[in-house]
């Protein structure tokens, strides 16, 4: 039986320890159920596709904390070269993929690919030398410590439930007081 | 004369810290003096749209990063320059070679880059100079980046080719 967003994440959040979460799309909405921290960062409005690069970004400009990207498997297949681009700069990236072959954002729709997409292969061949695939909430809860460990860039999918209906979800607070919040606790001036 | 060591050089000096790129033919000839031991941290990308994200990230992380790209890439990452530069107001610098711009002035070239770019950038509410290597120097090209940075604002200078 799969795992739910919340399962999913919630198993994240327990193991997040220090690092930076970005999370993005249906996650925005799920994350604040398990934390609300000034180094959780709601990527929406978003780029289409660019959190891993947003994250890549955070994680070259500062070595204290890793960065976990929060990314569903249509945000990936909008742009699949960011698993070169992580292999390409090395740091401690932590991209979970979650994978419900939908865009749920929009009502529901499938993805291009749906249930025959291999992402993990897809990481492996772009280079990504850790890569975790895990089917079940019992699996997830096995790997995540290990996953969230050690040096980037690391690549996990799970495979989540999808949901149909959803709307675009809010960030819990404006960009602007996200990006001030995390330049604080970065202990970065604001420009 | 715009060259490798003179704009890394002068970038250096303004405190640019990283050159996200994807570079073009003309761009590409810096690219030595970019990841000379003295160089900028060279930073490579698959995609256009993609060094916005990573350049917003550095900028987030307390970095000062630029981005440079052809043209054409910079069509495509319309949706990366939109929402990161009037989103998250993060105000990026671009340096962007601009395809066939001598030939579109002497009525040459049937290429559509020189036709667009300019009108996109003001479209996307991005302010620029169009430097011509053959007259302006790195220091044009830092006093635009400087002049950015001072008014807390994206800025461009394209780059004729």
């Amino acid at each position: 039986m799969l795992m739910t967003q919340q399962q999913a994440l919630e198993v994240l959040a327990s193991h997040r320890g220090d690092n930076i979460v970005v999370t993005t799309m249906s996650s925005v909405g799920i994350w604040p159920q398990f934390s609300d921290s000034p180094l959780d960062f709601a990527y929406i409005p978003s780029a289409m596709g660019h959190a891993p690069g947003l994250g890549l970004g955070l994680a070259l400009a500062q070595k204290k904390h890793g960065i976990i990207v929060v990314n569903g498997d249509g945000c990936m297949l909008m742009n699949l070269g960011s698993l070169v681009t992580l292999t390409q700069n090395p740091a401690n990236v932590y991209l979970v993929i979650l994978e419900n072959g939908l865009y749920e954002v929009t009502g529901g729709q499938k993805v291009a690919g749906a249930g025959r997409t291999d992402f993990a292969q897809i990481a492996r061949g772009a280079g990504i030398q850790r890569v975790y695939d895990c089917d079940t909430l019992a699996g997830w809860q096995d790997a995540s410590a290990q996953v969230l460990s050690g040096l980037g860039p690391v690549v996990v999918c799970l495979k989540v439930e999808g949901r149909i209906g959803q709307k675009t979800p809010k960030a819990p607070r404006p960009m602007r007081e996200q990006i001030a919040r995390l330049k604080e606790a970065l202990h970065i001036p604001c420009s | 004369m715009l060259d490798g060591p003179g704009v890394v050089a002068a970038l250096k000096r303004q405190g640019v810290t990283h050159a996200i790129w994807i570079p073009d033919s003309e761009l590409g000839t810096w690219e030595g003096a970019m990841t000379a031991p003295n160089g900028l941290q060279l930073v490579r990308v698959c995609r256009e749209g993609e060094a916005f994200a990573v350049a917003a990230g550095l900028w987030l992380g307390g970095q000062r990063p630029i981005v440079i790209v052809q043209c054409t890439g910079f069509f495509e990452a319309g949706d990366a320059l939109r929402n990161i530069l009037h989103d998250m107001h993060i105000p990026l610098f671009l340096i962007v070679g601009v395809r066939s711009y001598y030939l579109h002035q002497e009525g040459k070239t049937a290429d559509s880059c020189p036709v667009f770019t300019e009108p996109i950038l003001q479209a996307w509410r991005v302010p620029y100079v169009v430097l011509d290597p053959r007259r302006h120097t790195a220091d044009d090209l830092a006093q635009e980046y400087r002049r950015a940075l001072d008014e807390k604002r994206a800025g461009a200078v394209l780059i004729a080719e």
